[in-house]
Formats: C-alpha cells, structure tokens, sequence
C-alpha cells in the first residue's frame, strides 16, 4: 500500500465515521431524514446550495474541458453565478410554501401547487432519469481518481464499490445531515486543494499565471477565444442562459432549500454565492496549465488532465490528498443524488399510487431503494458507457424543462393551469429525447439558417417547445381553473 | 423602490456580453485572457448588483418580520 492510497482510505473512513455521528440525538423522521427537520442555519444552506456545483464533475470535468476546448469552458464560471441572482426571488417564496405545507421533495411542491398528484409523478420520473447519469458521472469519478492516485493497485471497479458501500451506509445511517457534515469538510478539502494546485503549478512550470495564458496563447492561437462554429458567441451566450436556469431545478438542489430554518438565509447567501463560484478560475488554471505540460490526452481522457499533471509533479503523499479531496467530491453530491433519486421514487411515485402509505414506510421503502440506486450507479460506472456525457446533458436540460412552471406557479396569480404545467414539461422532455437520441442540432434540422441560430445550445429549442404548449394549454383548460379566492387560500 | 429588483437583469447583459461584442483572447487582463478577465469581473459585479438589492428591497424586510 503506498503513502497516496493510505491518505484516500483514511479519509474515506472519516467521511464514514462523520455521515455517522451526524445522526446523533435526532429521531429518523421522514422530514428529519430528507430535510433535516429545517433545522439548518445559513453555513449549512450555503455549502449544500454552493458546494452543489463542486461535484467530481467540476473537479476532473471543468480541468478537462478547459484542457480539451479552451474558451468555451469558461461557461461554467457565468452560468452558476447568474443561478444565484435568480435564487434571490425564487428560493424565500419556495422556501415558504414547502414550510407552509410540509414538503419535502421538488415533486411534492409541483403536486401541491399545482394540486395534481399526476404532476408530481411526471417531475418525479423527470428527476430520477435525471439524477441517474449524474450519479454515474460520480462514480466513475471516484473510480479514476482512486485508480490514478494508488498508481493502479486498486482497480477502478474495486474502487468504484467501496465508493459506492460508503455512501448507501452513512446515507441510510444518517441522511441527509451525514451528507451535510461531509459537505463541510468537503469544501475545506476542495478548496484547499484547488487553491494550491491553482497557483502553483503555472508558477511551476511557467513563472506566473499570465506567462502560463501567454504561452498557451502562443503555442495555440484562438484557443483562449471562442471558435468560429460550433462552440461559437451564440452556442455560449445560450448555454450561459439556459443552464443558468437548470442549476436550482435539480431536485437534489431544490430539495436543499427546505432544509433552511428561515427564508432570509436565500437573500443574504445571494450576494456571496457567486463569489464562491470563482474557485472555477483555479481549476481552469490547473487545466491550462496541464495543456503543455502533460499534453495528448484525447476525447474522455481529458478528464485525467488534473490527475496526470499531479502525479507528474508531486511526491505520493501529495497525490494522496489531491486524491482524498476528488473522493469527496464524488461521495458528497453522490449520497445527495441517491437520497433524493431514492426518496422522489418512494413518496412521489410509490405512495402517489398507494394514497394510505406511511410516512414511516415511506422512509423504509426510501432506505431499501439507496442499495438499488447505488447498484445501478455502480453497473453504468463500470460497464463505462461512453454515452453518459451525453446522458448528463439530456439530463441537465431535462430539469430545465421544470423552469417555467415553478417559477409561473410563483405569482400572486399563477397563469399556468395543471394541465398545461404537465403538457409542458412532457413537450419539453420529449423534445430533448429526440434532440438526444437523433444527435439532431438546429443546423442540422434547418440548415438554411444563419450560424446565430444553428449552433444554438438544442435546450433552447426544447424550453421554446415547453413555454408554447403551456401556454396553449393554459389557455385552453383556464376557464376550469379554481377561483382566485380557492388559489390564494390554499 | 419595488421595482429594484429589475437590477438584477443586468447581471445577465453583462457576462453574455463580453464574448458577443469581443470575441478574443486579449488583451490580456491581470494575466487572464480577455474573456475570462471578463466573466470574473461580472462575477464581483454581479455579487455587487446583488447586495445593492440586498439592501433596498422591501421583500426583504416583509421576509424577516414574517419569519
């Protein structure tokens, strides 16, 4: 066992032992399990709501995407930020009613509010196929990171697991307050990580950031712009928008905003948010800096851009917590993503269709579904799909479709029937489906059109899609809707 | 001052403009390329436009009396 490998096992045990003493004097209710009772003050809300975007994905994703594209990258650093401003308005009125009514998944907020049970199995179902490829991006994660780090000793199957046992434990243990400790500790690590490695491999290798982007810009001209086709101003400007949109309507996110004990956490966190997102900056660096310096990873292998260039120029004890900090990026979001993937399918879509079940067998029936869920995960993971990117994306514009009718559904009077919020997000789906599974652009479909609108990011069309059925269906069904008096009483 | 919360639009015109009216890698910015100089100047910007409603909206204060 080598000094790297020692280092991931021992945090792995810590962040097993911390889900665990999380649990300590409180009662697994349903609410207390999914929410936290809504006991959480502003640090927790901050870190679950903030540290979300600090996944594996961010970790090995946006180093590597930086390394494999360049300028397009630099989405991810806009799009979070400006899901913040919009978390302003929405998350206190959101907050409120889920309190109010005693919710706790983002299904249970469409079935309320648009009272439809029929709408909470859609958004349910909606989530999961959602959830899922990201759970597999997780995995897959801890699986090369545990691989890379131990020099290959312990496979990325073995790996991917152990990853896999540690989280159904401490997320059955504890729920979702196992995940929030760990979230803590998580960010420290991350950061930590990420600010060293950001600073100092460029002045490493090159002297200064700026002679690391000079160099970079020398050896390849444009790479540090946008292109001219595909990746170009409107595939960026669009993507910015339209995933700026999708970030609070994950379920595992929305489902973390009940856990706030008083609405006011959302305003005041909304100004420091985006300040958090800047990390991003540091892990462009990190891949930038891998670019000349570990050059010739291709397609999926710029993923191992962060990992290759530290194994390059550390010592394996260093590895080893660059590589302990990469787990916690995967087991954090990865026992969100079980926990919520597990708990919309037992109370959105089990008891929506067995009205008299418990809320206690609700949880028990939650807690037999977190070994599913993670042994599903686990099979993706190692059976190495390479389609799951594409699965993510179909994935990120799938909760996107949720947009409209949450945010409608906000107004004094909302305008959006229950029929026409479920003909919406149905519309939405299926045409991200299509898009997805016919690899179909706008270019390709109308290829007559200017490169403004072809290279449009394809969510654009689908959100388009959502907004006019809603809207012609709102119209059609809107004189069944309930008086106003019956609305705002409710 | 209800109407504040219309500041929080320019935020948006703001990061998307940059790569729209100048797509380039320089010049350099504090060693960044222009691009990314300028997302995370909108970035402290936005952080910026989002404490200026902070303090001003009265949503806000209705928020902290309601809870």
């Amino acid at each position: 066992m080598n000094a790297a490998l020692i280092i991931i096992a021992a945090s792995t045990v810590f962040a097993l032992v911390l889900g665990i003493f999380a649990r300590s004097h409180h009662k697994m209710s349903l609410e207390e399990w999914t929410v936290g009772g809504r006991h959480f003050g502003a640090l927790l809300v901050f870190l679950l709501l903030g540290g979300e975007i600090y996944s594996t994905f961010t970790f090995l994703g946006a180093s590597g995407f930086a390394y494999g594209v360049g300028g397009p990258a630099f989405y991810i650093i806009g799009y979070s930020t400006l899901s913040y401003v919009f978390s302003y308005f929405m998350l206190p009125k959101i907050w409120r009613y889920a309190r109010n009514h005693s919710l706790v998944t983002q299904p249970d907020f469409f079935a309320r509010k648009y009272d439809s049970p029929a709408l909470g199995v859609l958004v349910a179902l909606v989530g999961i196929v959602a959830l899922v490829p990201y759970l597999v991006l997780q995995l897959t994660g801890l699986g090369i990171i545990v691989e890379a780090a131990s020099y290959g000793a312990v496979s990325k199957a073995a790996a991917i697991i152990i990853g896999a046992v540690v989280v159904t434990l401490y997320v059955i243990i504890s729920g979702i307050r196992g995940s929030a400790w760990t979230a803590i500790v998580k960010d420290i690590m991350i950061i930590s990580v990420v600010a060293f490695l950001g600073f100092y491999l460029p002045i490493h290798y090159y002297g200064s950031i700026g002679k690391m982007f000079a160099a970079v810009n020398a050896a390849k001209p444009g790479f540090l712009a946008l292109p001219a086709h595909g990746q170009d101003v409107s595939w960026f400007v669009s993507t910015t928008l339209l995933t700026s949109l999708g970030l609070l309507m994950w379920p595992q996110t929305f489902g973390a905003v009940f856990t706030a004990s008083e609405a006011k956490v959302f305003r005041k966190n909304a100004a420091v948010l985006p300040l958090y997102q800047l990390l991003m900056l540091l892990v462009y660096f990190v891949g930038f800096t891998a670019l000349m310096v570990v050059p010739g990873l291709k397609g999926g292998a710029t993923n191992m851009a962060l990992l290759k260039i530290s194994v390059a120029t550390f010592p394996g004890w260093m590895v080893g917590i660059i590589g302990a900090a990469g787990v916690f990026t995967a087991l954090v979001p990865g026992s969100l993503i079980i926990m919520c993937a597990a708990t919309l399918f037992s109370r959105n879509f089990v008891a929506a269709l067995r009205p008299r079940q418990s809320d206690e067998s609700t949880v028990r029936l939650a807690k037999l579904l977190v070994p599913v869920m993670a042994a599903i995960g686990c099979y993706f993971a190692i059976s190495g799909s390479s389609t799951i990117v594409a699965l993510l994306l179909m994935g990120y514009n799938f909760v996107t479709q949720l947009f409209p009718a949450v945010v409608l559904s906000l107004r004094e009077r909302n305008p959006v029937t229950k029929e026409g919020a479920f003909a919406g997000i149905l519309a939405g789906v299926a045409t991200v489906v299509y898009f997805t599974v016919a690899h179909e652009t706008i270019g390709k479909l109308l290829p007559s059109l200017p490169e403004v609108v072809k290279d449009l990011n394809v969510g654009v069309v689908a959100l388009l899609v959502n907004i006019v059925v809603l809207t012609v269906v709102s119209a059609a069904t809107a004189s069944r809707r309930l008086p106003l008096a019956s609305q705002t009483a409710k | 001052m209800k109407h504040i919360g219309w500041l929080a639009v320019i935020p948006f015109i703001g990061m998307c403009a940059g790569p729209i009216i100048h797509n380039s890698a320089t010049p350099f910015i504090l060693g960044m390329p222009f691009i990314l100089a300028w997302m995370v100047a909108w970035v402290f910007l936005t952080s910026l436009v989002m404490t200026v409603i902070y303090w001003v909206d009265p949503a806000r204060r209705a928020d902290e009396e309601a809870n």
